[in-house]
């Protein structure tokens, strides 16, 4: 029997301020203008990018190539919605990139690229790739005695694959105390339930045994977010894993944890109107 | 030619600091004399290629120039996607150093056997793919992938390979070498090949046969200039590469024919391995020679090719 964290509980019960439910005004603006995109997985996505970028990474939107700014990288690409909608906010590029998602001369795509959004440091969508480039950005950082931190954002879906954990060994073979891996724990990938489509508990043993020092906490919770990232390394010497149990679709009740908003085509008035009731008018 | 590409990373860590190996389980000593001297750059990091070569994305996007060694089935089937999305997508300059391309590991089987490689790499938008023929040509590529823009594939043979490349050839990546004059044929080879056109080349010559050679080392970006300009007069091209047919030297070479020329060029033979997995042991030369790519099977393939060529393709490219 597998044991609910109370902070999965805390998750589904938590409520939502001004600022998360105008970070999700605009990710479902995206997705009304373009007709499409990943709900579930951008929504309960939005505090963590949210904490990053306010109140953590050490970057500035008017130079996104800061050699000494910290990276983040959204492993799970397909959560960039709620990427987008931070990196518009925080002034990476015009709000109203936002209105062009998906679209043919748009810079944001169904999935981040490098090189095209501003402030994202690596190109994903494909899963498993961003935990390997954050270890070589953070060995990078060890080696060149740079004090810059890597954070990377997994999907629990994601975590599926080997190559992460093929990472997570090299992350502490070389005690990357510089790297922080973000796992959104919203227990349900495309398909259903993580724990049907391939059981990862227990997870946060699996991440201990693997060399992290491991946090969990709520996801949804802006105050334990900033004092766990506050906090990091967790504990010097090892790389950090923040098991951060979050609800698939996040504030939209239909959307929440219902597998059927992982991705989302035309939105429909009725579901249009569930919206504004849910996070106001948009 | 394997020694002297591991030789030469150290040669150029010592004279570059961004420069990286990142091997992944590779026979122990391997680089021992890089790994006193530049412990820090000297990396081993287990068999986990999906992951090395992420982890060389990262660290080239932090400037360094990472040589990432291991067998060349792993360097490309096991992380295909890694080596197009982190590396091509992101058109970062790491370097695949790839021991035992072609049937270098005949006696260990097809889980060793590179036979697609070239074909899979050269599909990569951004990738470059070089097989250097012996080990002078080797070292002299090396010099030239410390500042290559984006990343590099490179086809290692065996090792011990006869040297026949000269160093009043040069080398420059992209930029084939003439070995012989075009004669009646032309053979273009890529790698070890060419060891074996020249000395079909020689069975040709003593046939009254002239035989033209040019070295393709660089497979892509390929030198489409200097292929046009070899084919000229000739009656053949010959294509010959230790590959499966698809996608290889000889695919390329018909694809620059036809975009370039679209017709009236040269009939062309293209000797490769056959579609299909080995199942055969013995050795790399076996089992070339067992699929025709001995020095007399190509000289009699060609042969009859231009047998043929004379009485069916009269209508020849002569820009």
């Amino acid at each position: 029997m597998i044991q609910i964290s109370p902070h999965a509980e805390a998750a589904l019960t938590c409520t939502l301020d001004e600022r998360s439910l105008y970070l999700r005004r605009l990710v479902l603006g995206s997705v009304r203008s373009a007709g499409r995109g990943h709900v579930g997985p951008a929504l309960s996505l939005i505090e963590m990018v949210r904490v990053l970028y306010d109140d953590v990474l050490r970057i500035d939107p008017k130079n996104p190539r800061d050699p000494d700014r910290d990276r983040a990288i959204l492993s799970k690409g397909h959560g960039c919605l709620a990427l987008y909608a931070l990196l518009a906010d925080r002034g990476f590029f015009p709000l109203s990139e936002l209105d062009g998602f998906c679209g043919s001369d748009s810079i944001l795509g169904g999935h981040p690229e490098y090189g095209m959004v501003p402030g994202v440091e690596a190109s994903t969508g494909a899963l498993g790739h961003g935990l390997s480039i954050g270890v070589g950005l953070a060995l990078a950082a060890r080696m060149r005695e740079r004090g810059y931190r890597t954070f990377v954002l997994l999907g629990d879906g994601e975590i599926n694959e080997g190559s992460v954990w093929e990472a997570a060994m090299g992350a502490a073979k070389h005690g990357l105390d510089n790297l922080v891996a973000m796992i959104d724990y919203n227990k349900l990938q495309s398909y259903g339930p993580t724990d049907y489509v391939l059981p990862l508990e227990p997870l946060a043993d699996k991440w201990r045994s693997f060399g992290f020092a491991v946090q969990e906490l709520n996801g949804h919770d802006v105050g334990a977010l900033r004092t766990v990232l506050k906090q990091v390394p967790a504990v010097p010497g090892k790389p950090t894993a923040i098991i951060c149990h979050t609800v698939k679709g996040k504030g939209l009740p239909a959307a929440e944890s219902n597998a059927d908003w992982h991705h989302k085509n035309k939105l429909t008035d009725s579901e249009l109107d569930a919206i504004r009731v849910a996070v106001g008018d948009f | 030619m394997r020694n002297t590409a591991m030789n030469m990373v150290h040669k150029l860590a010592a004279r570059d600091e961004r420069v990286l190996y990142i091997g992944s389980d590779p026979g122990a000593g391997t680089l021992r004399a890089m790994s006193k001297e530049f412990p820090k750059r000297h990396l081993i990091e287990g068999i986990s290629e999906a992951h090395i070569i992420g982890m060389s994305a990262g660290l080239a996007m932090e400037g360094f120039v990472p040589y990432v060694n291991t067998i060349a089935t792993f360097l490309t089937r096991r992380c295909y996607e890694q080596v197009a999305v982190d590396l091509c997508l992101h058109n970062l300059p790491v370097r695949l150093i790839a021991n035992g391309g072609g049937l270098v590991y005949a006696p260990l089987g097809p889980t060793h056997q590179a036979i697609e490689d070239i074909a899979i790499m050269r599909a990569l938008p951004n990738m470059t793919v070089i097989c250097p023929c012996d080990a002078d040509e080797a070292a002299r590529m090396m010099e030239q992938t410390l500042d290559w823009k984006g990343p590099i594939y490179i086809r290692l043979g065996k090792g011990g390979d006869a040297v026949v490349s000269k160093a009043e050839h040069g080398f420059e990546i992209g930029k084939a070498i003439l070995m012989r004059p075009q004669g009646d044929v032309l053979m273009v080879t890529t790698g070890i090949m060419l060891q074996r056109a020249i000395a079909a080349a020689d069975l040709l010559a003593a046939q009254g046969i002239r035989a033209g050679i040019l070295h393709m080392h660089t497979v892509k970006p390929l030198d489409t200039a200097a292929l046009l300009q070899a084919i000229r007069g000739t009656r053949l091209v010959a294509t010959l590469e230790e590959h499966v047919p698809s996608g290889g030297l000889g695919s390329a070479v018909a694809e620059a024919l036809i975009d370039k020329l679209g017709s009236g060029f040269p009939a062309m033979l293209r000797l490769s391995l056959p579609d299909r997995f080995m199942h055969n042991y013995g050795s790399q030369d076996s089992l070339l020679k067992k699929h025709g790519l001995s020095a007399g099977a190509i000289a009699t393939s060609i042969e009859h090719a231009l047998a043929a060529s004379r009485t069916s393709s009269p209508q020849l490219h002569s820009t």
